[in-house]
């Protein structure tokens, strides 16, 4: 190991993540997960969702504790304003996921970060979800992260970061190409 | 008719199984080349009409011998490859028995049994170099093409005239890809290129062919076990070029400034509609950064090999124009599209091996040509054993390195890839 990885410390445990792709490698079943959230309606556009279980490395698993989530519409569109939209959730998760991967490629390639701050777009065309217009798409017309980073590395191993942690992004492949979703009623 | 004996038996008679032959027959080895058509077949019939060598002439050098003309910067046509390989063939005396289709390989200890179209053969060693490219490795979102619309891969398209007129969907950002998508747009079919992630290089940079760069700087040598991630480099894109006689550069902003469109990795086909991915600035980005990354590390080798002043500056190149919102969705009738042609890339075809050398993709299991079952070796492979091994210049030195342990094999000593 070169020394200069030695002292860089994202707090990403970059050796565990590298024995894990090992491992998945040789055990490809394992690499199968689920993830999961459980949503149930308050009021009006008022929901209340959480996480807690997922399946992976073959078993069910459990975070440290229950997450949950409010989600309304702001009072503009005559609505409670109880929490984020979901819309902006997607924001969260995409910018999220892109910023965790920031970190851990970092790590991996010896890069010492001092701050990494995005600010994320997404721009809409109400006139979709509300049914004026039927040429016009329901979701975002368009998504824009801007990244801020403070790193011991130069502008070009900066923009290689922001592209790889893209690249390898959960969020950003499920917002960029087309997924099968089945919603049925038990 | 008895099983023909030989001591090895090769697996087709390209460049690679051809170098191969010279290797074992240097060391006295008894062995035969077995080709299911004529030598170099798949250049022969299962390529496309234009189609130039990628790598310039000088670099076609194989074991005893090497290119002779005139021309050594430029790049061999289809004739000129047969032709090439042909006489390698006849300059080392391969004993190669054209016409002979392999139909089974089995284990038969010791060694293996060879089925032919032509009679079978008893072997101790046998050596895999039928090709990386047998099958169009066409994506299975091809199944969902609307009917009226022609879907062609790229072993067996020919020319542009093969197409019907109107619009043409061009899928695979590479060195297929873009040189087809160039001369169908020029056939006045109107191209649109879906790329997802590809590797962009100049063709010269500071007047030098970017694979005498490669070559000089020590990064075609890169071996299997130098390289950071194997399996990555085993399955990189081809590299973006094209040979001819103009020298020029085929990326994704020389298709733009002749009209074609671009658009992302071809996620899917619904409802006479085809759909892509959201991500063609990041695969562009990347393309730029790796070219940048790459002209960056023969720069600093030129500086310390002291060419500087022998040649002009060192610069970059203009950024990946891309379009400012690429279309995620296109109605393929409505557009005009009247065919599909899959750049997509190929895989071997090994329905004929019946030894377990699997791995759960279907790729045979080997460490540098080393094939995970006693003497068995594997030829002409991407990044076989060094990053050069896929090309005609790389075949020498893997079938040096691997005749030197078949032999060891057969004698057996030493077992170490």
């Amino acid at each position: 190991m070169e020394p200069t990885e030695q002292t860089v410390d994202n707090g990403v445990n970059v050796g565990a993540l590298l024995e894990a792709r090992e491992a998945l490698t040789a055990a490809p079943e394992a690499a199968r997960f689920q993830w999961r959230a459980n949503c149930e309606w308050k009021n009006g556009t008022h929901s209340h969702s959480s996480v807690e279980s997922f399946f992976g490395l073959g078993e069910e698993q459990r975070h440290r504790k229950v997450f949950t989530f409010n989600s309304d519409h702001p009072e503009l569109f005559a609505s409670e304003d109880h929490g984020a939209t979901p819309v902006e959730y997607v924001l969260v998760g995409l910018a999220s996921c892109l910023t965790a991967g920031i970190a851990a490629v970092a790590q991996h390639r010896g890069i010492q970060l001092r701050l990494v701050k995005a600010t994320i777009e997404g721009d809409m065309d109400v006139q979709g979800i509300l049914g004026i217009d039927s040429d016009v798409r329901n979701g975002f017309d368009g998504i824009n992260v801007s990244y801020q980073i403070d790193a011991d590395a130069s502008r070009e191993d900066i923009e290689a970061l922001v592209a790889q942690s893209q690249k390898r992004s959960a969020v950003f492949d499920i917002v960029t190409n087309p997924t099968n979703v089945s919603v049925t009623v038990k | 008719m008895p099983d023909r004996l030989t001591t090895v038996v090769v697996i087709g008679a390209g460049h690679a199984g051809l170098a191969m032959s010279r290797c074992v027959a240097e060391r006295g080895i008894d062995h035969v080349v077995l080709e299911r058509g004529e030598v170099a077949n798949s250049w022969r019939t299962e390529r496309w009409d234009s189609l130039r060598l990628l790598t310039p002439n000088w670099c076609s050098r194989l074991p005893g011998y090497a290119y002779g003309g005139d021309d050594p910067d430029g790049y061999m046509n289809m004739a000129q490859v047969i032709d090439f390989i042909g006489e390698y063939a006849t300059a080392i005396s391969a004993p190669v028995e054209t016409g002979t289709t392999v139909t089974s390989v089995r284990e038969a200890a010791p060694g293996f049994r060879v089925e032919t179209d032509r009679g079978a053969w008893h072997c101790r060693a046998i050596v895999l170099a039928s090709g990386a490219c047998n099958i169009p490795a066409v994506p299975k979102l091809a199944g969902d093409l609307p009917n009226d619309i022609l879907s062609i891969d790229t072993k067996t398209y020919r020319k542009p005239s093969d197409l019907p007129d109107g619009g043409v969907m061009v899928v695979g950002g590479s060195a297929t890809g873009t040189q087809l998508a160039r001369e169908i747009h020029r056939s006045g079919r109107p191209v649109v290129l879906s790329t997802g992630e590809h590797v962009r290089l100049p063709r010269v940079y500071r007047g030098r062919d970017i694979l005498w760069w490669m070559d000089a700087c020590g990064l075609q040598d890169e071996t299997y076990f130098e390289v950071e991630d194997l399996e990555r480099a085993r399955t990189v894109p081809s590299l973006q070029l094209t040979g001819t006689d103009t020298r020029e550069t085929l990326d994704l902003n020389a298709l733009t400034d002749e009209g074609v469109r671009l658009v992302g990795k071809l996620a899917g086909l619904r409802d006479d509609s085809a759909l892509f991915s959201g991500s063609l600035n990041n695969v562009c980005a990347l393309a730029d950064l790796k070219m940048n990354r790459l002209l960056t590390t023969v720069d600093e080798w030129a500086t310390k090999a002291g060419l500087d002043s022998t040649m002009p500056d060192p610069h970059r190149f203009e950024t990946t124009r891309v379009p400012n919102r690429p279309p995620l969705t296109m109605k393929l009738c409505a557009e005009g599209i009247r065919s599909i042609v899959w750049a997509t890339g190929y895989r071997p075809d090994y329905s004929w091996l019946h030894v377990p050398v699997f791995d759960r993709k279907g790729r045979v299991r080997h460490n540098g040509g080393v094939v995970d079952w006693p003497g068995m070796y594997l030829m002409g492979m991407q990044f076989l054993r060094r990053r050069k091994s896929s090309l005609i210049d790389g075949a020498g030195e893997d079938a040096r390195d691997l005749a030197a342990h078949l032999a060891d094999w057969l004698d057996g000593r030493g077992q170490s890839a």
